[in-house]
């Protein structure tokens, strides 16, 4: 019977990653990679990580914090190193060299998913290979010193895309990886925030449990890079699923569902004045600048719950 | 009982494949390497193996998937050819570094610009200092029994390496030859089961591969990492003792043709190297002693066996299918020249670019070097260091 996601039942479970790790305090990366393996406790499984804050800080020289078979490969190809290891599972299990029932997990971070993996990730998915990626997305390449991805919020501060005089943070929209991979047709993507741990747990779950290829999206927020306080991850965590910034969704099998609807959404400056990166939208005469991300965010709920109504099953009687 | 053939280099690898049968097998579409590919797909399809085929979106991804798979605890094989090496490039040094087995044969062709795609040796020179080894192959029977072999060699539990199997684009792959296969269940016997080293599956026993290694210890361990390659040579020449029991055909770490009296030599790689031999056997019956050295191992490169075999003679060229830019000289000639540096006794080098791009090595190029060397030889004089022949006025 698989283990219930309570805290009473979850806290006797084997913690697979463990403490002494080198991961920043207040980092939330560590947070979600123990929450997905926790989700997945009733199964032995593999975990490869790209290049990145989490690979860096996880295993060096003779120690290592994984208590799961592991591997880090290069920065782009997290996917293409796990669909080699779930390749060689289904061809030693097809001579009966293995009979365990082994899930595998990536877990990889924006810029190893969004950017400079993408390809990877996406030639992954299409293969159809019996795996989960997860990516914890913070939003920029923090490990090498918060430089802007794919990932990075619209007028975020980076060390490449500074706020300064002529420009003012990041000019461009995110890439929305979430709707792109919903789009390779996977069987389940889900997006997800630690602040929601049960929403979490439970899509890990429902996705480790789907055969084939499957997507989560983990919002995980970075103190460094967004210059914010040590303590505050899971508090901004609530705040981007309460402003919208990061709805709580998921597609399965074409049909979206938001899992958690915000009983009063928030408006974006919430979620803006708590992080030091979006200090300078505060300044005198930007005004304008936070109207257009509440604007870009209003249009994107709505888009969402339009999916949602337009991808939901008709009760087919009542025609 | 061997069975004789008449086949391409590509369908005779192809061939050593399904009687190896590795467990998983990554493959993404490049000319010339192709059809080696289209037709193991087609072993696959019919049920004749039992591999695994990853069909990637790129090599670089085909490389990072035999990453996965070799970690994950089987045989492993890939193919590549010129781009599509050089897009898998920085995932070389990461199957050597992590020392596993997978072996991948070459099919040499040019590099781009401009895009061609007939036989040089770029690719591979490109990649010679990677960590991998590398077995070079004169024609269709060498890569087929050099592909069977390269899995015994990457497999060694004292070496455990990647093993690059080049030969020459379009000139072997797509030339049809007469071939000796070996049986299925000789090959099979010869190759041996698969024995896994720390496994990523064994699930009891997690292991972490791909550690970050700082200042304290990274130069540590790419000095033991460089302890391996000494082990080499004995392993490929004890893997030949075996394979010609089985085969018939001897194989050493380089061919040596007629060089033993010789006072003037070529150096020179896969398949023009049986066009020069044809041409050194006619200079033969006109008295010229003249002969031929043919690397095999090239990488790591047995420099004092080379030596040995060098040093004797008045005069070699050292003929390159790839050129170094820059000033400097081929690749090959680099490691001729590195062998006999030390020696009081050497012989005078020079070194010669052909055939790049596919452009025919013909047997009057031969003999336009061996004219050379007799000249140098006599006169002690070199008029030029390096050059290009076969090339269009």
């Amino acid at each position: 019977m698989a283990t219930p996601i309570n805290l009473k039942e979850l806290s006797k479970q084997e913690v697979r990653f463990t403490a002494g790790h080198r991961l920043c305090a207040g980092c939330a990366a560590p947070i979600v990679v123990k929450m997905v393996l926790l989700a997945a406790c009733d199964y032995p499984v593999v975990v490869a990580s790209s290049t990145g804050c989490l690979e860096v800080s996880s295993c060096i020289s003779t120690y290592t914090a994984w208590k799961v078979p592991w591997i880090h490969n290069a920065f782009e190809n997290a996917a293409a190193t796990l669909s080699g290891v779930e390749s060689m599972y289904r061809a030693l299990k097809k001579r009966g060299k293995i009979d365990k029932d082994i899930k595998f997990i990536a877990i990889c971070g924006d810029g190893g998913s969004y950017d400079i993996g993408f390809q990877s990730l996406s030639g992954a998915m299409e293969r159809g290979h019996d795996m989960l990626y997860v990516c914890y997305d913070n939003g920029a390449y923090m490990n090498t010193g918060i430089q802007r991805s794919g990932a990075t919020p619209t007028f975020a501060d980076t060390t490449t895309c500074p706020a300064g005089v002529v420009i003012p943070g990041k000019p461009q929209q995110r890439k929305d990886l979430t709707r792109i991979m919903a789009a390779h047709g996977l069987p389940y993507v889900a997006q997800a925030s630690p602040s929601h741990w049960p929403d979490l747990m439970k899509k890990v779950r429902k996705a480790i449990e789907i055969s084939g290829p499957k997507f989560i999206n983990i919002f995980t927020p970075c103190n460094r890079g967004w210059r914010s306080r040590t303590d505050d991850a899971i508090m901004l965590s609530r705040l981007a699923v309460e402003t919208c910034f990061w709805p709580l969704y998921e597609v399965e099998e074409g049909i979206t569902r938001i899992t958690v609807k915000p009983r009063d959404k928030r408006p974006i400056v919430e979620f803006l004045k708590a992080q030091g990166r979006f200090k300078h939208l505060f300044e005198p005469g930007k005004e304008k600048m936070i109207e257009q991300l509440q604007e870009m965010i209003d249009k994107n709920w709505e888009r969402l719950l339009k999916e949602e109504e337009m991808t939901s099953p008709k009760d087919e009687g009542n025609e | 009982m061997t069975k004789i053939v008449a086949v391409t280099g590509n369908e005779a690898v192809a061939n050593a494949f399904r009687q190896i049968e590795p467990d998983v097998c990554a493959a993404y579409p490049i000319t010339p390497q192709t059809e080696l590919m289209q037709r193991f797909a087609a072993f696959v399809s019919n049920g004749q193996v039992r591999t695994e085929m990853i069909l990637v979106e790129s090599e670089h991804s085909a490389l990072s998937a035999c990453v996965g798979a070799a970690a994950a605890g089987g045989r492993v094989a890939t193919a590549t050819s010129s781009q599509g090496l050089a897009l898998m490039w920085e995932i070389l040094f990461i199957a050597s570094g992590l020392r596993l087995p997978i072996v991948m044969p070459v099919v040499n062709r040019a590099l781009s610009a401009p895009i061609n795609i007939h036989c040089d040796h770029s690719d591979a020179m490109g990649a010679r200092d990677s960590g991998w080894i590398q077995l070079w192959s004169e024609n269709a029977q060498e890569a087929y029994d050099n592909t069977i072999q390269a899995f015994r060699i990457a497999e060694d539990m004292n070496i455990r390496l990647p093993v690059m199997v080049c030969y020459d684009g379009f000139i072997i792959s797509h030339s049809i030859e007469r071939i000796e296969y070996l049986e299925d269940e000789i090959v099979k016997n010869f190759v041996g089961e698969y024995k896994p080293l720390y496994p990523l599956l064994d699930v009891e026993n997690p292991k972490s591969y791909g550690p970050l290694i700082l200042t304290d210890l990274y130069h540590e361990v790419r000095k033991a990492h460089s302890e391996v390659y000494k082990r080499v040579p004995k392993v490929v020449l004890e893997v030949a003792k075996e394979f010609e029991k089985i085969s018939g055909r001897k194989y050493e770490l380089f061919e040596n043709y007629r060089l033993d009296d010789a006072e003037i030599g070529i150096v020179i790689l896969n398949s023009a190297a049986g066009t020069t031999k044809d041409v050194i056997d006619e200079y033969r019956e006109r008295g010229v002693k003249v002969g031929l050295l043919k690397p095999r191992l090239y990488r790591p490169f047995p420099y004092e066996e080379v030596a040995n075999a060098l040093k004797n003679l008045k005069a070699v060229c050292v003929l390159d299918r790839a050129d170094a830019f820059g000033g400097s000289f081929g690749p090959l000639y680099l490691d001729i020249a590195a062998s006999l540096c030390n020696f009081s006794q050497k012989p005078i080098l020079i070194n010669r670019i052909y055939g790049l791009g596919g452009r025919d090595f013909m047997p009057e190029h031969a003999a336009e070097v061996i004219e050379e060397l007799k000249d140098i030889a006599q006169t002690g004089k070199i008029i030029k260091l390096k050059e290009y022949i076969g090339v269009r006025e």
